[in-house]
């Protein structure tokens, strides 16, 4: 059921990358090494280009929902010059499910599943790479969170921004972070009544973060924003709040939610339930990890608790062959993104003796911002951790891993067995063994563990994931060579 | 407006809107039953990660709602468990 894999092999015509991911970071980093003179090829998943941040529709951004727009608008426009040029080969709509690289090439298989009876492959070879593959929201279970209607805040954000659908009448938005804020602020503009903003942290801790505030005035700006629209749609955010259960027999009916006090514990007896149709719910994010760990790149676990990938001031993995940027190489939103993305091209330039004149200047002054940007996210970090509470609002029978529906018993049944790692745990009750590969659990399960073991937070053992999106047999069979006929014949 | 078939239903979407998108505004919030608890799924997500959001599209199980663009005439339906009971018969 799939059809011939084109070659698209360039190595004969110049220095060649292939940027995984058409972010922020992946957009910056095309548009700087096709600049520099360099072919590139442009793998995204999206339809569109723009990843999570820009996400839009046919149509374009919209200015009611969309942020950075000029930055998009210069970034897409030298992007699609490059394609009419030839210097960038885009490819949107394409997942790569996995990768391998040489002493001297990197070689890329993606799948281009829009025809859904017939998925076809295509594998890139160039002589870098740079993944910018982006992050997802961070979800912490609680019971009835796997109830329809429960979704991640960037869900409601995604079906906004990409499809200009408003998730549902009456909202409320929980978790922590300030991605909280312009998904409640869209969702109000757009005509839902979010019935207020419940953020699991309190800002007060910026007062311990103010050097990190100095130059943001950007950030600081954006945020005002965001609360200057909640204000007008009179949306109360408030602080040191949780949801700790949702309600409903099919569908989400209403949700609970309690206060938490200075040390993030649950305060009081005091439950408030409060009807509504949609929960978007998320408690930061979660970088992806499984193209880097296929390339081999050292990852490590960030002040956030994600495992990012390792990258030097030149967005260098421990891979001669790889380059990394953007929510991949750590948290910190798009305008890192884009610092981290032109670093990553102007590298790669350098590194094939492309490097442009007079840019010296330019990307020095980047790398300052790069490096500003990240200690504003590490103090973003600081202000709004995970609430250690969550793992006292679980009940025994709330679902941890929703691919194969195994609950927090079942996990501390396996503990029980004596697995000790994600790995093990996974081996014995099947949680992170389902169709998402643990992307949505892992980081639950991990804590769960390490709580019940009383070990550090572990994330590394079940992040690998050697394919990284499940894709027909058929096409995995047609990858790699028939056994020679000899083989063959021992065989049989 | 353009539609598409869901079960016996006909939904409407607009130009580049997912499945799912489309049928969120229609007020339809599952279409998956879970192969072991029975339980209703819809979207989770939202971008493709989750896989939460399966549904059936043209007679093809495990399709992410999420990321399938709805298109005129397309048949789409609720996928019960793995979607692949005629592989146990």
């Amino acid at each position: 059921m799939t059809s011939a894999t084109p070659m698209l092999s360039m190595t004969e015509i110049g220095p060649t990358v292939t940027v995984i991911g058409a972010g922020p970071a992946g957009l910056a980093a095309a548009v700087e090494a096709a600049t520099a003179g360099i072919r590139v090829t442009v793998i995204d998943a999206g339809a569109r280009p723009g990843g999570q941040y820009w996400r839009h529709g046919p149509a374009g951004l919209d200015a009611d929902l969309h942020h950075d727009i000029a930055l998009f608008t210069d970034l897409h426009t030298r992007f699609q010059r490059l394609i009419t040029t030839g210097k960038i080969t885009y490819l949107p709509g394409h997942q790569v499910w996995t990768l391998t690289t040489t002493a001297d090439e990197a070689t890329v298989h993606a799948i281009d599943p829009r025809d859904v009876a017939q998925p076809v492959e295509v594998t890139v070879t160039s002589d870098y790479l740079v993944l910018a593959v982006g992050a997802y929201d961070r979800q912490l279970p609680f019971p009835g969170w796997d109830l329809p209607g429960v979704m991640t805040v960037g869900a409601a954000q995604s079906l906004l921004k990409g499809s200009g659908v408003v998730v549902g009448p009456r909202v409320l938005v929980a978790g922590t972070g300030p991605f909280l804020l312009p998904v409640a602020a869209g969702l109000a503009v757009r005509g839902s009544r979010v019935v207020g903003v419940y953020e699991a942290n309190d800002p007060i801790k910026w007062l311990g973060q103010l050097p990190a505030l100095l130059g943001q005035s950007r950030k600081i700006r954006e945020a005002a924003g965001y609360l200057l629209a909640l204000a007008r749609h009179r949306i109360r955010v408030r602080h040191r709040s949780i949801v700790v259960a949702a309600h409903g027999s099919l569908r989400l009916e209403a949700v609970t939610v309690a206060r938490l006090d200075r040390s993030g514990a649950i305060k009081g007896s005091i439950r408030i339930r409060i009807p509504v149709d949609v929960l978007a719910v998320g408690y930061g994010f979660t970088a992806q990890s499984e193209l880097p760990l296929l390339a081999g790149c050292e990852m490590h676990a960030t002040d956030d608790q994600t495992l990012s990938v390792i990258v030097d001031d030149q967005q260098a993995t421990s891979n001669t062959r790889v380059f990394a940027a953007g929510e991949t190489t750590g948290i910190g939103g798009a305008q890192l993104a884009v610092a981290e993305g032109t670093l990553a091209g102007a590298a790669v330039a350098h590194v094939v003796g492309r490097s442009v004149d007079g840019q010296a200047r330019r990307l020095d002054e980047l790398a300052m911002q790069r490096d500003q940007l990240r200690r504003f996210a590490v103090a973003l970090h600081a202000v709004y951790p995970v609430p250690s509470t969550w793992t006292d609002i679980v009940e025994a029978d709330t679902v941890v891993c929703r691919c194969e529906e195994v609950t927090v018993a079942e996990i501390s049944e396996a503990v029980a067995l004596g697995a000790r790692d994600l790995r093990s745990v996974k081996l014995l009750s099947r949680a992170g063994m389902g169709w998402c590969q643990g992307r949505e659990c892992a980081y639950a399960t991990a804590c769960l563990i390490a709580q019940q073991v009383g070990t550090p937070l572990d994330l590394g053992s079940g992040a690998g994931r050697p394919v990284a999106t499940p894709i027909p047999l058929g096409l995995l069979a047609a990858t790699y060579p028939e056994p020679a006929e000899t083989d063959q014949q021992q065989l049989n | 407006m353009s539609t598409f078939s869901f079960d016996d239903r006909v939904v409407d979407y607009r130009d580049g809107q997912s499945v799912g998108a489309a049928l969120i505004a229609a007020g339809t919030y599952s279409w998956r039953i879970t192969a072991k608890s029975a339980r209703p799924r819809g979207i989770f997500c939202g971008i493709g990660v989750c896989y939460d959001c399966l549904i059936t599209v043209d007679g093809v199980p495990n399709q992410r709602a999420c990321l399938v663009e709805a298109s005129a005439g397309l048949r789409v339906t609720s996928q019960l468990g793995t979607g692949r009971e005629d592989l146990a018969r």
